[in-house]
């Protein structure tokens, strides 16, 4: 049952990731990863309704025939986004007004009905829990990922604008690598949120293959000497 | 049969619906508030750095009118009305310049009751980001060049961008967020000048009004 659960979690925040290997919810993760704060507050809000969402869609499994499962979860996604919406624009203003249209976007987020679909249509609601919760954050991460590189890269800094979402005080956070930096316009933009993702995925798949190739010589190995067992 | 089946279907998906609505009334109700005196600390906070709190002592928000005028822009903005024991000291209003680069660009213009400009700020705006986006007080120190000037100082043929022969900074790469910019700000203080009595007068308060249109 344990490693049951280290999957669910190894899938979502890697092997199955929504950013890099099912490529779900791209507009969001391309639009906002211009900074890390604005990065975080989108993907904070978006686990919180796959969450949501997940639970809600496992809990009422059994009730929904299969022909209006379709109808129910977007309503269920659609009440969960609109609360989401309404909770930032009360308790984090200032970036509620930054991520704009894209929290009530995230109801056409395909991740998440995706998940619903998929996962917690068919599993009990600890483990689609779980699955909403690894792939929130596998969502996020990769998010902040992108966000910092592009931060870096198009305005020189790095956790700006902390205050948004911390309060007064978290302006320390702010790091600052050039001064009068004037902005690199490509990263800014969405061609660098394009590439960067590329890059990203070309990372993550290259690490992948290193580690297949190693685990197959391994495997060649084991294979080779006469009195193991292994299938 | 089939009557059955949507009936059944119809009801189950209404129960959804109810309570899907149910958790979006209540997270409205407990949040209303909240919202609101978000939404009012963010505007003051705008507010208050054109008009310093300690230049007024009446309440911003419940003195001012709705007005509409072309030279504002196309839609109904509020005038905000500064007072000092019931004199007026100065008026904020919301106007919009529709021409930027990237569409609206919706500014907070603060004008002195002598008709020097207080202060001018961007409300919102979809300007290209690293150019455009300058014309935010965040960004670039460009929109604190208007602080002082009034409708005749410069005149009018000054009231434009170096670029067109005018006296103020363009901002490089942007010339047309920067052309928008100064046109709604010197048509709001056209605005301000032939409706000015009628902007501080008392006896209208929170009621959609026009003004007149004539500059």
């Amino acid at each position: 049952m344990d490693s049951n659960y280290q999957k669910i979690f190894a899938d979502g925040l890697w092997h199955n990731n929504t950013g890099l290997v099912q490529l779900l919810g791209l507009c969001p993760l391309l639009a906002v990863s211009g900074t890390v704060v604005n990065a975080l507050g989108l993907g904070l809000a978006t686990t919180v309704v796959l969450i949501g969402s997940n639970v809600t869609v496992s809990l009422i499994r059994n009730l929904v025939r299969p022909e209006l499962r379709i109808p129910v979860f977007v309503l269920v996604i659609a009440s969960f986004v609109t609360a989401v919406e309404l909770s930032m624009k009360a308790y984090l203003y200032d970036l509620y007004l930054i991520l704009g249209i894209f929290i009530p976007l995230i109801v056409t987020n395909c991740a998440i009905i995706a998940r619903a679909e998929s996962f917690a249509s068919k599993n009990n609601v600890p483990r689609s829990f779980v699955d909403g919760l690894a792939m929130g954050l596998g969502f996020t991460a990769v998010l902040l990922v992108l966000g910092g590189v592009r931060e870096i890269l198009g305005h020189g800094t790095l956790f700006a604008n902390f205050e948004l979402m911390f309060g007064a005080g978290a302006e320390i956070l702010k790091i600052t690598f050039v001064q009068d930096y004037r902005g690199f316009l490509l990263a800014i933009l969405a061609p660098g949120a394009f590439i960067g993702l590329g890059l990203i995925i070309a990372v993550k798949n290259k690490f992948d293959k290193r580690r297949e190739r190693k685990r197959q010589t391994l495997a060649v190995k084991t294979h080779a000497e006469p009195a193991t067992n292994s299938s | 049969m089939l009557a059955g089946y949507m009936l059944r279907s119809a009801i189950l998906l209404t129960l959804f619906a109810a309570a899907g609505t149910g958790l979006v009334a209540l997270t409205y109700e407990n949040t209303k508030e909240q919202i609101a005196q978000a939404e009012r600390e963010a505007l003051l906070k705008k507010l208050h750095s054109v008009v310093l709190p300690s230049e007024h002592n009446n309440d911003i928000f419940s003195d001012y009118i709705t007005v509409q005028s072309d030279l504002l822009g196309p839609y109904p903005t509020e005038a905000f009305r500064a007072r000092w024991d019931g004199n007026p000291i100065a008026i904020l209003m919301t106007p919009t310049a529709a021409d930027g680069y990237g569409g609206d660009i919706k500014l907070l213009v603060g004008i002195r009751e002598g008709g020097e400009i207080a202060g001018v700020r961007i409300l919102a705006h979809k300007e290209t980001p690293g150019l455009g986006d300058a014309i935010e007080e965040r960004r670039s120190k460009w929109i604190y060049q208007f602080n002082g000037h009034s409708l005749n100082d410069p005149k009018k043929d000054g009231w434009k961008v170096q670029r067109d022969r005018g006296q103020f900074d363009q901002l490089t790469g942007a010339t047309i967020s920067s052309r928008a910019v100064v046109k709604a700000v010197r048509k709001t203080l056209e605005y301000y000048q032939s409706n000015k009595d009628f902007l501080f007068n008392k006896d209208f308060n929170n009621t959609e009004s026009t003004g007149t249109d004539d500059a």
